[in-house]
């Protein structure tokens, strides 16, 4: 009885995470495929990560992407980080409405976002690469602050206060009390905000300008037309790319809790 | 206080990922009796609650409740309740939520549920409280609602796990003679939970003192106290000078070369022995006139007496007393042999003394 | 100290630039007609028939994926939350590694297996069974919008579940209660905040979702998030596009405190 509840339990997690990994297995599968028909098997090959790396409007979405999704992650990261900063010395009013406006991209429908954006550089300037950036950046914001903003409450004031006291100036002891707490928080908003940058589409949609592509908006082109199966090999290095740093950083987090305790 | 045993704890073991936490514990509790299961931490003592609780299975042994054998018990089947260390009040129901939990679950009628929440929160002195949120109450309150919210449900036993540990000193203490009184009111059997010392003897009927799995000493607070059994009793209970001696024969035991008188019977002679002397056992006299000469190397004023350490005999004796010698003053040490307690040197390693976390 | 404040300066002044700003742009051309006089006309077109479908299917379909969703990941996180690999981030990292690759290639991948000649299919085939045409109806969207957003219902619940205390599971035990009337009584109620985290960041995207349904759908089923996106790339009538935001906009905000009830840290901080 107990054994068959176990089982089952095992077997309900396997299924869903099955299911979960079952599409991407497809794209993998298909990334060596011979045949570019999509649900045949031609036989296998390696041609397309080959291709892949001689077709230059690819590598270019490829290299927009991630060049795009850095650098808002990054500058989500600084404003964010320091927003929350200001806002901890700010009164709860204050603080509240902050808290709300900043929820607003996260909440609202990214369509509704896009379009926004969209509207205010087709008015004022020209969509391009800047619309973009600034538009991933509003959509990232809120997960650097929603990670950092209840670790800054917790994390002791004393702590501040004691390196002051110690003859630490402010940036000083920030630098070395205050940041090093926050870290492990603003770290973790840094990773939420780049994947969701990176997985984003629909903003990206609206906000870019002719002839800049990303790997979503390329692929979405693509749709109609049939998938290049090179974006199939393509996604595959990613996603290994990802899988090896994962774990390699999940090492390196074990090994120094190891040396910790 | 009835003789009868209410709970028998037979030949106990238990390990938790191959390391051993209890191991082949036998313990017998009388209805009525409040017992506190005190030792420092990891000697096992949560362990054992957590097993009457429910919330533990032994790998061995077996618990006998009342007549009946119920190891395999779970908790809610289990006509006893615990009030848990951090109070685990629920926090999403308000106070009279919390104490009707358990009675509702016992299906009492609604009138029922009422008389007995209003009976509980005037049993601690939280009358007027129903409505309230757990989290807006301070640690004291919270932790009266948790034994309020156990003690509705009518429970044969109480067992607390550390309920005083999170509150500050004067709330502890205040909270000490209300369990007292509680108890006394109900009349029920309370095991009790501590590593606080001055806890266990200010309540408790009985102590059983723990370490590493053992049971150490069990007996009244006096019998611990005055007569501990081994060397870790003694140091866990209160300080002690702890000294190898020679017992060179009945009633005479020798201690840093020097023959001191003592009360104790029956041991081989020339046995290796512990003495344990209590620091305020020892008295300080003018010198040559006791049985040791030293002097006085720290003196420091305690309140109700001051505390010094003597340099005699190549130890360094702990002395209170309500009469103070100076740093640097000769004194001589002299102790009634009554007060001299004997104790036979441990033979394992589990016996021997750890490191306390006092 | 009062300095401090100031760092929050070059926030304020993104957050009014980019957040508030482009909304009111979105207020203006949504209210302003073709010679930019005030008119109530774009948010009124909402009332047009093929409009009212199109935000009650809208509507249907978020709400079903929700749903699903919620009755999928309770119990999975419920499991993995008990379960000794919780002290790990593993776990968590497994539900967002997918979200890693392209979600557009995702839907894409889920469109072969679900494909009249897709996997599925053939596997339905090799065991005798009868073939299922999913494609290009509501159910493919249903499943496309459960696959996406699953990892988003799992998260908050898993982490509002790992939260609770196990002492208070074990008073609840030991005042009586059995596994039933632990997870009713206790466990439940703990964990509906986490919930309503999980409801909306799977009903708020579902709600305007386009792409899901315009790879899934087929162009046969017209989701509102499909009629705004037609307005600005096809229709190009800005107005139209932006009272549909509107209207969108206030249907989520005016939701959002109805599910809000439930958060009472008033942060949103157990969405992650």
């Amino acid at each position: 009885m107990v054994k068959a509840k176990a089982f089952l339990k095992r077997f309900y997690v396997g299924l869903v995470f099955f299911l979960l990994y079952s599409p991407i297995l497809v794209m993998i599968v298909c990334s060596f495929n011979s045949s570019k028909a999509r649900t045949v098997w031609g036989g296998f090959t390696f041609d397309w990560y080959l291709q892949l790396f001689r077709d230059g409007a690819v590598l270019e979405a490829v290299r927009t992407s991630l060049l795009l999704t850095a650098s808002a992650a990054l500058i989500a990261t600084a404003l964010g980080t320091l927003a929350c900063l200001g806002m901890a010395a700010m009164g709860k009013q204050s603080q509240g409405v902050l808290i709300s406006i900043t929820n607003i991209p996260m909440l609202n429908a990214d369509i509704v976002t896009g379009i926004a954006v969209m509207l205010l550089f087709v008015r004022f300037m020209n969509l391009g690469y800047t619309s973009m950036l600034i538009a991933h950046v509003t959509l990232c914001i809120p997960y650097i602050i929603l990670n950092v903003m209840p670790k800054l409450r917790q994390t002791n004031t004393s702590i501040y206060e004691a390196a002051l006291d110690l003859g630490a100036t402010p940036v000083y002891a920030f630098i070395k009390v205050v940041l090093p707490d926050l870290m492990p928080a603003i770290f973790s908003g840094f990773l939420l905000a780049f994947t969701i940058s990176l997985d984003d589409f629909i903003i990206t949609y609206f906000t870019k300008g002719a002839g800049i592509n990303t790997i979503s908006t390329m692929l979405y082109q693509e749709v109609r037309r049939g998938i290049n199966p090179e974006m199939y090999a393509m996604s595959t290095l990613l996603f290994l790319a990802i899988l090896l740093i994962l774990f390699a950083a999940n090492r390196i987090s074990e090994t120094q809790e190891e040396k910790g305790a | 206080m009835s003789k009868k045993p209410l709970i028998d704890l037979v030949h106990i073991s238990k390990a938790f990922d191959g390391e051993t936490v209890l191991d082949d514990l036998s313990l017998s509790i009388r209805e009525n009796e409040f017992l506190t299961l005190l030792g420092p931490s990891g000697c096992g003592k949560t362990t054992t609650l957590r097993i009457l609780g429910g919330f533990v299975t032994p790998d061995q042994g077996r618990v006998i409740f009342d007549g009946a054998d119920i190891t395999m018990l779970p908790p809610n089947k289990r006509n006893l309740n615990t009030v848990f260390q951090k109070y685990a009040l629920f926090p999403h129901m308000n106070i009279a939520e919390n104490i009707a939990f358990g009675l509702k679950i016992s299906g009492k009628s609604d009138a029922y549920i009422r008389d007995k929440i209003a009976y509980a929160l005037k049993l601690v002195n939280l009358e007027g409280y129903e409505k309230r949120n757990p989290t807006a109450l301070s640690g004291g309150q919270q932790q009266r609602i948790a034994i309020a919210r156990a003690i509705v449900n009518e429970p044969k036993v109480l067992l607390l796990d550390e309920p005083l540990g999170a509150l500050d000193l004067k709330l502890r203490q205040e909270m000490q003679y209300e369990l007292i009184r509680l108890k006394n009111e109900l009349g029920i059997t309370f095991i009790y939970v501590t590593h606080d010392q001055e806890e266990a003897l200010t309540m408790s009927d009985t102590v059983v003192v723990m370490n590493q799995g053992y049971i150490q000493q069990m007996g009244t607070p006096e019998d611990i106290y005055n007569e501990p059994e081994n060397a870790f009793v003694a140091d866990f209970i209160g300080d002690s000078n702890i000294i190898d001696g020679i017992m060179l024969r009945d009633e005479l035991v020798e201690i840093l070369g020097v023959r001191f008188p003592c009360v104790d019977t029956g041991f081989p002679k020339n046995l290796p022995v512990d003495v344990v002397i209590r620091p305020e056992d020892v008295i300080l006299d003018d010198p040559g006139k006791g049985l040791l000469d030293g002097v006085v190397s720290h003196l420091i004023f305690k309140g109700v007496h001051y505390e010094m350490e003597v340099q005699a005999g190549g130890y360094e004796w702990l002395v209170q007393s309500t009469v103070a010698h100076p740093v640097g003053a000769s004194v001589s040490i002299r102790v009634i042999p009554f007060n001299i307690q004997i104790m036979n040197k441990p033979v394992s390693e589990d016996e021997k003394a750890v490191a306390l976390d006092e | 100290m009062n300095k401090q404040k100031f760092l929050a300066g070059p926030y304020l002044v993104w957050a009014a630039g980019f957040i508030i700003l482009p909304l009111l742009m979105v207020l203006y051309y949504g209210l302003t007609g073709d010679e930019g006089q005030l008119t109530l006309e774009h948010l009124a077109a909402i009332a047009d028939p093929i409009h009212v479908k199109a935000l009650w299917e809208s509507l249907l379909i978020a709400a079903g994926s929700t749903a699903i969703c919620l009755v999928i990941a309770y119990p999975l996180a419920y499991i993995l939350s008990r379960s000794h690999i919780r002290q790990s981030g593993a776990v968590i990292m497994l539900f967002i590694l997918p979200m890693w690759i392209n979600f557009l290639l995702r839907i894409l991948a889920l469109q072969m297996i679900l494909a009249n000649t897709g996997i599925l299919n053939a596997i339905l085939r090799f065991f005798g069974l009868p073939r299922l045409h999913l494609m290009y109806s509501h159910g493919a969207i249903l499943i496309g919008m459960v696959y996406e957003y699953l990892p988003f219902m799992i998260l908050p619940i898993y982490n509002i579940l790992c939260k609770i205390d196990r002492d208070v599971i074990d008073a609840a035990r030991d005042l009586g209660a059995d596994g039933i009337t632990v997870f009713r009584r206790i466990i439940l109620p703990l964990s509906l905040p986490g919930v309503m985290s999980g409801v909306i960041m799977v009903f708020i995207p579902g709600i305007s979702e386009f792409v899901i349904a315009d790879i899934l759908g087929g162009s046969k089923i017209l989701l509102i998030g499909n009629v705004i996106e037609q307005e600005f790339s096809l229709a190009n009538d800005w107005g139209l596009g932006s009272g549909l935001s509107l209207v969108l906009m206030l249907f989520i905000f005016v939701s959002m405190p109805l599910m809000n009830k439930y958060d009472k840290t008033g942060e949103g901080q157990i969405l992650w």
